[in-house]
């Protein structure tokens, strides 16, 4: 081989070992957190801290019941809220694609997705805590509503349009009128995609902090009340972590591990709804 | 009877009307939705338009007791921290780019690394914040007593680097989104004239992508300007504007995080309102530009 042949081939090889070592280099930060997350929240995590409130600073001991109730409670309302609206957007957008209101509506969803989700948290506090008068449960609900929209619509969206029009027509041949084909025959066949959707959509705002703010606000008490404020996990990290007491970052380290585990189960779920219930035709 | 079945084809055709228009009344309000965020945000940013006009944009002061609303540090901070973030970010979120769709495109290698970056780009921004603060935090003191500047852990730095972590993943998979799309005959072409493997990515991916490079920066500058928690944690929330690296400041998003439920009086509580206005303009013009060609990408 000659020289510049040679030299040719080293430099493609070192330039394969630099992306290489930069990818590794790049999961470092993964591995990082993880390990300091679950080193110290198992030891954080016992059966008090799942079902106790938070001690008063002084006091050891206590648990995060409330925001885990919280956190629940506020992203159960905000599935509520936005799966049918983001179903029914989803179908109009597969069945209309022309329309303008359908570019109109897919050009939304994208500045949505882009919105920070500060900016939300700004405008639900004027919508909805401002006219009720006091922050809420329900407002942090409806917050969290608009942050997961994108992804179920997206997802709904691109799963109806791998259903084939085939599928349609036979339904629509045998007489069967076309809300109860949509609703009967095609979201059924596409029920993997949109959950698949829905749960991405959960994993997305199970962490969200920044909108609960000012709007959920947080309690220190158990609180089944949707009109009033009620804490969260992402809230209870962020208060004790910026605390100075020793006590509450225990309690903050506990919770970002059992949020993680959240997001992390979520996660693995969409993995098999994807591979196990795939829509093939 | 067949009254009767007429009776219930009307029913049918009634009930179709209804969903059809369902549909569409939804896709409406849904338009309606987003407009009226812009609307809102607009008419509760007057009070402090009004009062301040530009120079809430260019006034170095921000004191809320003595009603001065100088948003210049806020602006500055923002800018740095993001672009500092990008410029950390970028080459390493195009080695992944590559190595997910050049180096290794399928195989249990490409499953591993997809799914460890899909983790970190599911990991809250509050724990990014929260970790950062008890380990990012004591190495940058490290750091900064062998620089001779005052050890205080939080500051531009800091937050740069965990934001430059967090867009990591984002930016990397869109990077990857347009490497794919790179079409096979102009690779095959290259190779088959006896090019090497990075002669190919420098001569024939890379000019190609070019736009879609662009887009994908666009977008994750984007997501870092917006960014609130784990800045708002890490940055330091001095009302400076930041004089190096290793000075402290603040951004935009996190001043409205911090002061938000505290602002008493109509001006203060209105630029609070502005400055989510403008990180809303921004990110929507952004995005609207970053979108647009990542989707010309994928067509053509």
């Amino acid at each position: 081989m000659d020289k510049a042949l040679r030299f040719r081939n080293f430099k493609s090889l070192f330039f394969k070992g630099l992306v290489i070592a930069l990818t590794a280099l790049a999961t470092v930060p993964l591995l990082l957190i993880l390990f300091y997350i679950f080193r110290q929240g198992i030891s954080a995590i016992s059966w008090s801290f799942l079902t106790d409130l938070p001690k008063p600073v002084g006091e050891t001991g206590g648990g995060v019941f409330n925001a885990l109730i919280g956190t629940l409670l506020i992203i159960l309302i905000a599935a509520i809220l936005a799966i049918p609206f983001g179903i029914s957007i989803a179908v109009y957008l597969k069945e209309n694609p022309k329309t303008k209101i359908a570019y109109w509506t897919s050009l939304c969803v994208d500045v949505l997705q882009g919105i920070p989700s500060i900016v939300i948290g700004i405008v639900i506090y004027l919508w909805v805590v401002k006219p009720m008068g006091g922050f809420s449960a329900v407002s942090g609900s409806i917050a969290l509503a608009f942050m997961m929209l994108p992804s179920i619509i997206r997802s709904a969206e691109e799963t109806l349009k791998l259903i084939p029009e085939s599928l349609k027509e036979a339904s629509l041949a045998l007489g069967v009128p076309y809300y109860r084909t949509m609703l009967r025959v095609i979201l059924p066949a596409g029920l993997s995609g949109i959950m698949n959707g829905v749960i991405l959509g959960v994993a997305r705002i199970a962490g969200e902090t920044a909108p609960l703010l000012f709007t959920a606000f947080g309690n220190p008490f158990t609180n089944y009340n949707l009109m009033k404020p009620m804490e969260t996990l992402p809230h209870i990290i962020f208060n004790y972590a910026t605390s100075p007491y020793e006590d509450w970052h225990r309690l903050a380290w506990g919770a970002s591990f059992v949020l993680i585990s959240f997001i992390l189960v979520l996660n693995i779920l969409t993995k098999i709804a994807e591979r196990k219930w795939k829509v093939q035709f | 009877m067949e009254l009767l079945s007429l009776k219930s084809t009307n029913r049918k055709i009634w009930l179709e009307r209804v969903f059809r228009r369902t549909l569409l009344s939804q896709a409406i309000f849904f338009v309606v939705l987003l407009l009226a965020i812009g609307v809102t945000l607009v008419m509760h940013s007057l009070p402090s338009i009004k009062a301040l006009g530009f120079g809430f944009v260019y006034g170095k002061d921000w004191d809320p007791v003595s009603d001065e609303y100088g948003a210049l540090p806020f602006l500055i901070g923002t800018l740095i921290t993001s672009f500092l973030a990008l410029l950390i970010s970028v080459p390493f979120s195009l080695a992944i780019g590559l190595f997910l769709g050049e180096y290794f495109p399928k195989g249990p290698v490409s499953a591993v690394v997809k799914n460890m970056f899909e983790l970190l780009a599911g990991i809250p921004s509050v724990i990014y914040g929260f970790w950062g603060i008890f380990v990012l935090v004591p190495i940058m003191r490290d750091i900064e007593m062998k620089a001779h500047v005052p050890p205080v852990g939080v500051g531009i730095l800091t937050a740069s680097l965990i934001l430059s972590i967090m867009v990591m993943p984002y930016s990397a998979s869109l990077i990857r989104q347009v490497i794919t799309m790179v079409p096979s005959n102009l690779k095959e072409a290259a190779y088959s004239l006896g090019a090497t493997k990075f002669e190919v990515i420098r001569k024939v991916v890379l000019p190609n992508i070019r736009s879609g490079l662009f887009a994908g920066v666009l977008l994750s500058l984007g997501r870092a300007l917006g960014e609130t928690m784990a800045v708002t944690m890490l940055i330091g929330n001095t009302h400076i504007i930041p004089t190096g690296i290793f000075s402290t400041g603040n951004t935009m998003a996190s001043v409205i995080a911090n002061e938000f439920t505290e602002a008493t009086g109509d001006v203060y509580f209105s630029t609070l309102i502005e400055m989510g206005l403008l990180l809303f303009i921004v990110t929507t013009i952004i995005n609207m530009i970053g979108r647009r060609i990542i989707k010309r990408f994928s067509n053509g």
